[in-house]
């Protein structure tokens, strides 16, 4: 596919000069875009409509799919798993998010000052992010071992610690990245309103809540978003670490069509649960985009 | 998307589009080619493809079929073989791709059973009963119990082409010896030993409850013990209302008792045995027992080389007061096997190749990696195994076994196995009581 976004790049750079008109000046050509509507089309568009597709058909992956009408999308809405993994799902987001969100803030606005031992630290502590992840879970799943790791309890086998587990085994890995990101919002904070609070008596604290706190409310969306879609993807961790279990806790969506597909094979049912991913997972994205956008419209600068 | 359609949307000439976008497809059409070919088809060349499963032991595989290239058997065929290895945890969906595909392997390696049972619902398999009952070589070349064991519905389709790995009872020997007890043979007499065990602060046995297959080898042999090898026979043919047998809800009974007991010890839900916690547990004489396949051996003698020439002992699973099944009785998996695509270019060279499994070579391979063949010859030549003693009651255990369960997640579609080993977890960590893990596994078809 390199070749395809090479060529089609290549074409656009002669394709420009002739096609160069008064209008369009100072703005790429539109055509520039399109190898990468292509990729999207081919890798992203077209599985997308084959997968809803394959949902209306009972397919082993063997021969050829067998139509079997809505039997795919009944069974999904009867299937108690289908609430479970739902509820399992919304927790780990709603949960990562704020346990990812306090300690980067907090970590972010720490590494925002400009004393050497913090640039070292922090360049520490940004390389859990650089670690795939399936090595962290293969790390801690061995930690998590009663006999031999760091809790000597039976924290996979019950269904809080195994949740718990996710949640920080996948916080361990992104906090780093969502500090980053803090860290250079708070740098972006004018000095001049922390002077002014000073001046007024403001003590440490008092400037945190004040002026850290809300100018980096643009930040925090941004971090939000991405770790909520984040955890929407926390499929690795789960598949090493608990395999949905103990019994079916911990079994989010993505987990879900991995074991209707690539272990029962089942791939009308799993696709079925896809396409509903991708629905669930675009509302949820309006939604954020919306409660955002209206965040956004307002400066954080006003009144500077 | 959107600045393709609000800013140039027209801006841009038809010609160039359809150039832009042919060019694009041709790239991704020759990529996919190129990567076709890198798997290799099996049409073209004559040669023949098979996969097998990419672990160590793959080597024997290979040596095997480099022999087999140069072979006159593969002149007169006039056939080849390639051997492609496919990394162990990913082999069941590739293979499940590829047989989907026109790239489909000629031969390939499985498990028996409910691994090829979808392989052969869509008639992808040759059907080797009369092959195996018309070839001498075949026929008295392979221990019946295991030929039997890798069948669907009294066909074959699979010749045996590794070792046997039969579930059985380690203990440490040391450990049972400083305490003056005996390898279990009767229930009472396990229960005993874990009273013992217990009070002086060991575990009884080790258990890898996070990877739920090795809880899995106790439902079975429970079950087998209890109501005899017929109660799965009937699952594994297809009869859910199988589960409803009392020999299941009394297994799964058992195994509550025994980790109310605590006779797997407190945390067995988080200790894995792959990533080597559960042989650790037991190496080091915190537990006492491990039930586990027979490459336990190979696991402990490559971690804990001490402990696996000096402490290591075995046994069968003791029999249960009552119950209907043999002490030699045998549960686990009976071997691998190499089953033949339908739609193979050159089935004389495929069976001529398969044919080499039963050969003495080839049992001699196996036996210098550990492996205890399934052949009818190996016993003669288990002496030349680096530990013979393990190897021989290995060998007779299986030799003599009146039944070989193959290990249930091997046995039933994947479809089956799936729900059931979720089942079969949610008993062991306490999320159902025997009878709503005996009422789920009904529901399953």
């Amino acid at each position: 596919m390199t070749i395809g976004t090479t060529k089609g790049g290549s074409r656009t750079g002669t394709g420009r000069p002739r096609r160069g008109t008064g209008a369009n000046a100072g703005r790429p050509h539109a055509a520039l875009a399109l190898p990468g509507v292509l990729f999207f089309l081919f890798f992203a568009a077209v599985p997308m409509v084959l997968a809803f597709c394959l949902s209306f058909t009972e397919w082993n992956g063997l021969g050829n799919p067998r139509p079997a009408g809505l039997a795919n999308w009944r069974k999904l809405f009867d299937d108690d798993r289908l609430t479970q993994s739902l509820t399992v799902t919304v927790l780990l987001t709603v949960v990562s998010w704020a346990f990812q969100t306090v300690v980067s803030m907090l970590l972010g606005v720490w590494a925002a000052g400009r004393q050497r031992n913090r640039a070292i630290l922090s360049a520490i502590f940004f390389v859990p992010f650089l670690l795939s992840s399936t090595a962290i879970s293969l790390l801690f799943y061995a930690l998590l071992d009663p006999n031999f790791g760091i809790i000597h309890g039976d924290t996979l086998g019950s269904t809080n610690g195994a949740f718990l587990a996710i949640v920080f085994v996948g916080g361990w890995q992104f906090i780093p990245f969502h500090t980053l990101i803090y860290q250079g919002g708070a740098r972006q904070i004018p000095e001049v309103l922390y002077q002014a609070a000073a001046i007024d008596g403001a003590g440490r604290y008092r400037r945190f809540f004040s002026i850290t706190l809300p100018q980096l409310r643009n930040t925090a969306t941004t971090s939000g978003v991405l770790m909520v879609v984040g955890s929407l993807t926390y499929f690795e961790t789960v598949l090493i670490l608990t395999q949905g279990g103990p019994g079916t806790d911990t079994a989010i969506l993505p987990y879900l069509m991995y074991e209707a597909g690539f272990k029962s094979y089942d791939f009308g049912y799993a696709s079925a649960i896809a396409s509903f991913l991708v629905v669930a997972a675009t509302a949820l994205s309006l939604l954020l985009v919306r409660l955002s956008g209206f965040g956004t419209m307002r400066s954080t600068r006003e009144g500077m | 998307m959107e600045s393709t359609t609000s800013n140039g949307g027209r801006a841009f000439s038809r010609r160039w589009v359809l150039g832009a976008g042919a060019t694009t497809l041709v790239a991704a059409g020759t990529a996919g080619l190129t990567a076709c070919g890198s798997s290799g088809g099996s049409g073209g060349g004559g040669a023949l493809t098979a996969f097998v499963y990419g672990d160590d032991a793959a080597k024997i595989q290979v040596a095997a079929i480099d022999r087999f290239n140069s072979s006159a058997a593969a002149k007169k065929a006039k056939g080849k073989i390639k051997l492609e290895k496919v990394p162990g945890s990913e082999y069941p969906a590739k293979l499940r791709t590829a047989m989907g595909s026109p790239n489909a392997p000629d031969i390939f390696f499985n498990w028996g059973g409910g691994s090829i049972k979808a392989y052969r619902d869509a008639k992808q398999l040759v059907d080797l009963t009369d092959t195996i009952t018309s070839d001498p070589v075949l026929k008295s070349g392979f221990l019946p119990s295991v030929i039997t064991a890798g069948g669907i519905g009294g066909h074959n389709y699979g010749i045996p082409m590794r070792g046997m790995q039969p579930v059985i009872l380690f203990y440490n020997k040391s450990l049972f010896a400083e305490r003056k007890l005996q390898p279990p043979t009767t229930w009472d007499q396990l229960l005993d030993i874990n009273t013992k065990l217990k009070k002086a602060g060991i575990t009884p046995f080790a258990l890898g409850g996070s990877d739920i297959w090795p809880e899995l080898m106790w439902l079975e042999y429970l079950v087998d013990r209890i109501g005899g090898p017929q109660v799965f026979d009937r699952i594994k043919n297809g009869d859910a209302s199988g589960w409803g047998d009392p020999a299941v809800l009394k297994a799964a009974q058992t195994v509550k008792q025994l980790i109310d007991d605590g006779a797997f010890g407190k945390g067995f839900n988080s200790v894995a045995y792959t990533n080597g916690g559960a042989p650790a547990v037991f190496a080091k004489g915190k537990a006492a027992m491990h039930l586990m396949g027979s490459w336990e051996y190979s696991t402990q003698l490559g971690k804990f080389p001490d402990f696996a020439r000096k402490s290591l002992g075995w046994t069968a699973f003791p029999t249960i007061e009552g119950g209907a099944g043999d002490i030699r009785n045998v549960v686990g998996n009976p071997t691998n096997y190499w089953s033949i695509n339908a739609r193979t270019s050159n089935k004389d060279a495929a069976l001529a190749f398969l044919r080499d499994c039963a050969s003495e070579t080839y049992a001699k391979a196996l036996i210098a990696n550990g492996d205890i063949p399934t052949t009818t010859n190996a016993e003669s030549l288990l002496d030349a195994s680096p530990n013979p003693e393990f190897a021989k009651f290995q060998y007779k255990m299986v030799q003599n076994a009146p039944a070989f369960t193959l290990s249930w997640d091997q046995a039933v579609d994947p479809n089956v196995s799936t729900p059931m080993l979720t089942e079969v977890n949610k008993l062991f960590v306490g999320k159902s009581t025997p009878s709503q893990f005996v009422s789920a596994l009904q529901g399953l078809k």
